[in-house]
């Protein structure tokens, strides 16, 4: 497995250690530390009811900001269900992500310049996009890659194999990151597979396979930007998994970990937690401080209210709205539905 | 007798059958420990042992396969799909390869199979959890497509259904697992396939439907009442085969018609049900049959779905717009 910096912050690997400027390490800690408030407060929305769909990412922080941070921004992600701070991270306004949470289309419908697709609900379809989308790039000459997010579960899927497939035999510039975070759902990964690692799935498609500690944001970082380089410099597709967990539920939809998980699992995953890990190797450059850290979370907070604000003030969702995106020009059947609703509507 | 929700009914019969015949298998994502995300099978992992019901990798063809495979070799496989449409990453097992392996064989195999899947709307899931595809179902030939309304008839309908030597797609609304208890007796007993139920008599009107909107349409039924208007309320509860004989007769009686459905209006079971009536009881019809239904767009985004779908004050209306025809 790929590591750069143990659990006590230390580096254990300095041939490896990316090339990073004080600026970037602290702009790193900056986003996994705001990306831990957010997911806290959006569980607490949650539960007041105030925000929709939510998975939560706490224990993910590094394999998911720290793949991102890799990226250049005509890169495009297409993320699974769970993968919204990349997006964001990406250029995706927060109160949109809201939106989308909400199940409102405006959530979905991206800024011009956010090389994105919305998350992805069926597990597994994004990943054969992917391949569509790094040939897409490759073809118009362009010098950026495709990064799909999957987790555990989803390397079962028939559609991963595929994904990788494709993407290797075209050499497309596709990244695919399997967070294994150790359960999908309820099921452990040693359930779902008898394959010792996920990385090894990369062989049978003959694209390069990496173990990274998922943990360790350094780690991830540069096995992304690896994995990057080789892509655009046609050297075909990576795998890339990063060894994670997911602290908290499954999503806020009323999964129970206690079901399946072991507190004993839960600290024993806590003790390599990402923020804390980095925050001690900043500390020790003297590039983090309980204040710096301070500020960012009173940040954090002061935007995500706002966000909701704007999330507030957004006009409601219309059934005619709907009706008239259906199309790019609208058929007999739904002009009339669309007089129908619109009635309705304004009633 | 139990008072039971419809998911406690649904165990019941999973239970009952496991109990029943050492061939039947429950298994599905997150169906075991977990007892399934709605908990539909809620401990009977511990009951009957990881053998007979088992968690499987994510992978609903997968499942879909093994299912089939399962059935060759003499189980009787519950498959459970964790949301209805998530049977598109196995639309080929489910009505391209289970539903086929009878006719494929000249009738020399079966598929034994049962698929088990919430869906529905009104409960604010994500996209795809709630779509209503029994119409592409119900158009696969060699499927059987059966949607409770009630505790009482899911528990005798998912009997039958694991009983039934041939695929049967068995949809729970999600709406309806926990939003009211009845009686349902603990011995067993199964609904047949393919019969529907009159849930209200009345002689002015028929109203045809199923599901969720059994609910919608009896809540409609009572305010037409009050106006004078005694509607006839038939649970189709089999939307593949179609039960056309309960229909006619009632259509006989009443004269009229309306079908209430929450998927989208086109192609689908509602127009099935409308071109049947037409074929076997024009002559008694004093109005056209119209529809209730949702508009033709994709199941919508969370923050829509309350206005998007049909409810008894649209069936209300329609109602009276046959009635004053
Ligand atoms: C095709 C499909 N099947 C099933 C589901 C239901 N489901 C949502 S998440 C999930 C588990 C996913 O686990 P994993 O891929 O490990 O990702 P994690 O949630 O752990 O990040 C399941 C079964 C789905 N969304 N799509």
């Amino acid at each position: 497995m790929f590591q750069i910096l143990n659990e006590e912050g230390e580096i254990v690997n300095k041939d490896a250690l990316p090339d990073l400027s004080d600026e970037e390490l602290q702009e790193l800690m900056r986003r996994m530390v705001y990306t831990r408030i957010w997911d806290q407060r959006a569980i607490s929305l949650n539960r007041q009811g105030r925000l929709g769909f939510y998975a939560p990412v706490a224990g993910q922080e590094a394999s998911m900001l720290g793949s991102q941070f890799a990226l250049e921004k005509e890169d495009w992600i297409l993320p699974g269900y769970r993968d919204v701070p990349q997006i964001v991270w990406h250029g995706l306004p927060l109160y949109q992500a809201f939106l989308y949470s909400r199940g409102h289309f405006h959530g979905g419908q991206f800024p011009e310049e956010v090389n994105a697709l919305m998350p992805q609900i069926i597990i597994g379809a994004q990943i054969v996009q992917t391949a569509g989308v790094a040939l897409g790039l490759k073809r118009k000459g362009k010098d950026s890659v495709a990064i799909t997010y999957t987790g555990d579960g989803g390397a079962s899927q028939g559609d991963f194999y595929e994904g990788m497939n494709f993407a290797g035999a075209y050499s497309a510039p596709a990244i695919f990151v399997v967070q294994n975070n150790q359960f999908a759902i309820s099921v452990p990964v040693e359930e779902q597979s008898a394959a010792k690692t996920i990385a090894q799935k990369a062989v049978a498609a003959g694209i390069n396979g990496v173990q990274v500690d998922g943990m360790d944001v350094l780690a991830v970082y540069a096995a992304t930007k690896e994995a990057r380089e080789n892509a655009v410099n046609g050297d075909g597709p990576t795998l890339l998994e990063t060894m994670c967990y997911r602290y908290g539920p499954h999503t806020m939809a009323g999964d129970d970990p206690t079901r399946y998980r072991t507190s004993d699992l839960d600290d024993e995953w806590e003790k390599k937690d990402p923020l804390v890990r980095f925050r001690k190797y900043l500390e020790s450059k003297d590039l983090w401080s309980e204040e710096k850290e301070n500020e960012v979370v009173d940040q954090a907070k002061d935007d995500i209210k706002a966000a909701i604000k704007k999330t507030d003030d957004t006009p409601k969702q219309k059934v005619s709205d709907l009706i008239e995106i259906m199309f790019e020009k609208l058929p007999v059947n739904l002009q009339q539905q669309l007089e129908e609703y619109r009635e309705k509507e304004s009633k | 007798m139990a008072q039971m929700t419809m998911i406690q009914a649904i165990t019941d019969a999973m239970r009952t059958e496991l109990k029943n015949d050492e061939n039947v298998l429950v298994f599905g994502e997150d169906v075991g420990q977990n007892g399934g995300v709605f908990r539909a099978t809620d401990g009977l992992q511990e009951e009957f042992g990881e053998e007979r019901v088992f968690d499987t990798p994510l992978a609903e063809s997968g499942i879909s396969g093994l299912a089939i495979g399962l059935g060759l070799t003499g189980f009787r496989p519950v498959m459970e799909i964790q949301f209805f449409g998530f049977v598109f990453e196995t639309m080929d097992g489910v009505a391209g390869q289970m539903a086929r392996m009878r006719y494929r064989s000249g009738g020399h195999y079966h598929s034994p199979i049962t698929v088990r899947s919430p869906f529905g709307g009104g409960v604010k899931t994500p996209e795809l959890h709630a779509d209503n595809l029994e119409g592409l179902m119900a158009q696969a030939p060699g499927l059987k497509v059966v949607i409770p309304s009630t505790p009482y008839d899911a528990k005798g309908l998912l009997l039958a259904s694991i009983r039934d030597n041939d695929p049967v797609i068995f949809l729970e609304h999600m709406k309806l697992y926990r939003s009211f208890r009845e009686e349902v007796p603990e011995e067993e007993y199964t609904i047949e396939i393919g019969k529907a139920d009159i849930k209200r008599e009345g002689k002015d009107l028929t109203i045809v439907t199923y599901g969720a909107m059994v609910h919608t349409s009896l809540k409609a039924a009572e305010e037409l009442a009050e106006e004078g208007i005694e509607a006839e309320v038939i649970d189709l509860r089999t939307v593949s085969p179609l039960d056309m004989d309960t229909v006619v007769e009632s259509v006989k009686k009443t004269n009229r018609a309306i079908v209430v459905q929450e998927a989208q209006k086109q192609a689908g079971v509602g127009a099935s049900v409308v071109a049947d009536i037409n074929d076997n009881a024009i002559l008694h019809l004093e109005a056209p049959v119209l529809r209730v239904t949702a508009p033709d767009t994709v199941y919508p985004f969370a923050a829509a779905e309350d206005v998007w779908l049909p409810d008894h004050t649209d069936v209300v209306e329609r109602a009276k717009t046959v009635i004053n025809f």
